[in-house]
């Protein structure tokens, strides 16, 4: 008897015109047109160059310390009752984040395709950092684009970016946060297409970018699949991880696809999706519609005539009003499902990271350890939860600390 | 029902360009930001560009992130959604103009997503009914306009597209021949507004979309004074000046209208003005 198709021989995505079933496309100005064309074709050349593949290999284990550890949370687990909860260490990855792989992915591709300065937009000031090491490591000039309002409350990341030698441009525009910081980009992408490479830092954007970005993350999976089977002696029944754009968690995802696990996405729910604020795309059924922005067709938070809507997350990397394409295939098909976690419930769950685990994790992935926090406890022990922890939280500290104080002066003395 | 038919939007731009081309010089065509600087206040600003001389008027529905507009457009965006403008108030809006007496066609430049949301042919009906000649929607590259294109030959409206100093030969081409009404020609890289580069070598640029070309053809982007507007007179069908039309705005409809004038003039003159 023929065996079932696996999913992913089902799963044909991205298409040659950049659609993840009926999301993703080019969405642009005609004078990106041919840049982007430019990216694909130097894209899919590099993909299938052994020496190219080779070179990222080398400085993902040389340079950003891969493979990442998994690290069950023994005490989290026991404190929640229930699930086993495992963490899938991105934090330990050299500038913090996981970000760094995709951006030594693009700035070698950068390189080979001959250009010497790389554009950057950054909302947490991760993928900022993350770009600016890479252009360090390679001799490029980094220009960064961040929000006035993220520049105030990511405040280290922003010092770090210019000692790595990049310039940080800051956008006063709109909400002055992430969103944009990508209009900027693409405005100084537009006027320097010749000499200048777009470094998109999440699975967003005009295709080939959310394809790209996800090839480069698929090592988080890949390894985190690898590890759980050699050291739980099993696949997990669940993951989880935080998005934003939806980088780590399409990382994070792709090596499962064909396994029965389950996958959740969290989104930001910010002060509740009642409030309007927050930046939850597909738990908002009002705001959050289908729409295009930034250069992608996916689902957008945007007002009742199209305009998009301003956003709300403790977190700047979740702060944004866009879901990458795939996750809005991926949620359709019923592969993955997505929830939210409030504000309140990520900075509980960074307490408990802090004390039970003795890791201070990045706001954005306190979302998902808040969700795993929830769900542990409706399952039996013998089950696994494999969070994905996208990044260290030593950036988010002045925020934190500023809400403690508030909440209880003392904490602070 | 519209009473206009299929190739209506598109011929009354061809017509005004006729025009412009019987008197030996290009159509001037002018830019401003809709419900700039409120709904009720840019009324005479657009009737001052007809009274100063303009033959097509692009008007831009103001959108939250307008990537491919540089700062002087984007402020003009801001302060107009600020003021309460919405896609169908700017159609109103229109509708308003044509009963105060504008002739000239008019063509609406917005974003895609605004459209999507009002509805791809809920919107292009509209434009009909209120008398709008033409959309420019400057992030649908001819990839993605299939819909949009579709919805506006249903209703008569010519769907114009923009050609860029990245657009290769093989582009040019395939955008010289799904455009209608004009072919709009970019003058440079980056965004809309004063000079961020020098133009391209616009010769040979423009010798390349010629060749392709089955409608007039007018430049954009970075065209600030009318000495510029002078110098560039024999190259092409038709000239766009929007970002110092819009920085000229906020000194009101008289100023406008003898700015727009002046420009103007430098397209019907021969002799160089200082």
């Amino acid at each position: 008897m023929p065996s079932q198709p696996t999913f992913s021989e089902q799963y044909p995505w991205p298409n040659e015109r950049g659609y993840f079933g009926p999301y993703g496309g080019r969405y642009v100005p005609e004078t990106l047109i041919a840049p982007l064309e430019e990216l694909e074709e130097a894209y899919h050349s590099a993909r299938s160059d052994p020496n190219f593949l080779q070179s990222y290999r080398d400085l993902l284990r040389h340079y950003v310390g891969r493979p990442t550890p998994l690290s069950y949370a023994a005490r989290l687990s026991q404190i929640c009752g229930g699930a086993q909860i495992w963490l899938k260490r991105e934090d330990l990855a050299h500038t913090g984040a996981h970000k760094i792989n995709n951006a030594l992915g693009q700035a070698l591709l950068a390189q080979r395709m001959g250009k010497r300065r790389l554009i950057a937009e950054t909302g947490a000031g991760q993928h900022g950092v993350a770009t600016a090491t890479a252009a360090a490591l390679l001799g490029l000039e980094c220009t960064i684009y961040m929000g006035t309002e993220d520049m105030r409350r990511q405040a280290p990341n922003v010092l770090r970016m210019r000692l790595l030698g990049a310039q940080v441009r800051p956008v006063d525009a709109g909400s002055c946060t992430l969103k944009d910081a990508v209009n900027e980009a693409l405005r100084d992408w537009a006027l320097n297409v010749h000499e200048s490479y777009y470094l998109l830092g999440s699975a967003l954007g005009p295709h080939p970018y959310p394809l790209i970005v996800r090839d480069f993350q698929r090592i988080i999976g890949q390894e985190a699949r690898e590890q759980i089977l050699a050291q739980a002696g099993r696949l997990p029944d669940v993951l989880i991880a935080c998005v934003g754009g939806g980088s780590n968690a399409i990382g994070l995802f792709h090596a499962f696809l064909d396994d029965p696990v389950e996958m959740i996405g969290v989104e930001a729910g910010g002060e509740g999706i009642a409030s309007g604020r927050h930046a939850a795309r597909f738990a908002d059924p009002q705001k959050g519609r289908l729409g295009v922005l930034h250069g992608v067709k996916t689902f957008v938070l945007q007002d009742e005539y199209g305009q998009i809507a301003s956003t709300h997350s403790i977190s700047a990397g979740l702060d944004y009003p866009a879901i990458g394409p795939e996750h809005a295939l991926l949620r359709e098909l019923g592969r993955a499902r997505y929830t939210v976690a409030s504000d309140q419930e990520a900075l509980e769950a960074f307490g408990a990271l802090c004390r039970y685990e003795g890791i201070i994790p990045a706001l954005e992935s306190a979302h998902a350890v808040a969700h795993a926090m929830a769900l542990a406890p409706t399952l039996p022990p013998e089950k696994i939860i494999l969070v994905n922890l996208s990044g260290r939280g030593d950036k988010d500290l002045d925020t934190v600390a500023n809400i403690f104080k508030e909440e209880n002066d003392e904490l602070t003395h | 029902m519209s009473l206009h038919t299929r190739e209506a939007g598109a011929t009354a731009i061809g017509k005004a360009f006729q025009h412009a081309k019987q008197e030996g010089r290009p159509a001037l065509i002018t830019y401003l930001t809709l419900g700039y600087p409120s709904p009720q206040a840019s009324l005479p600003l657009v009737l001052a560009l007809e009274q100063g001389g303009a033959e097509i008027i692009e008007l831009g529905v103001p959108f939250s992130d307008p990537l491919a507009d540089g700062p002087i457009i984007q402020r003009a965006s801001y302060t107009a959604l600020c003021a309460g403008t919405t896609p169908p108030l700017c159609l109103e809006l229109v509708a308003r103009l044509r009963q105060q007496g504008l002739q000239v066609p008019v063509i609406l430049m917005g974003y895609y997503n605004p459209i999507l949301s009002y509805g791809i042919e809920s919107y292009t009906a509209r434009c009909a009914e209120v008398g709008v000649a033409g959309l420019i929607v400057p992030d649908l590259p001819l990839e993605e306009a299939a819909p949009l294109q579709a919805a506006c030959q249903q209703v008569g409206i010519a769907l114009i597209f923009l050609v860029t100093p990245t657009s290769d030969e093989k582009r040019i081409a395939q955008l010289a021949a799904q455009t209608e009404g004009f072919l709009y020609v970019v003058s440079r890289l980056g965004t809309t507004g004063p000079q961020q580069r020098p133009m391209e070598e616009l010769e040979d640029y423009i010798a390349t979309i010629r060749h392709y070309a089955h409608t007039p053809l007018a430049l954009g982007f970075g065209i600030a004074k009318p000495q510029q507007a002078q110098a560039l007179r024999g190259l092409v069908d038709g000239l766009i000046v929007g970002s110092a039309l819009v920085e000229c705005a906020s000194k009101g409809p008289q100023v406008l209208a003898e700015t727009v004038s002046s420009f103007r003039r430098a397209l019907s003159q021969t002799e160089t003005i200082k």
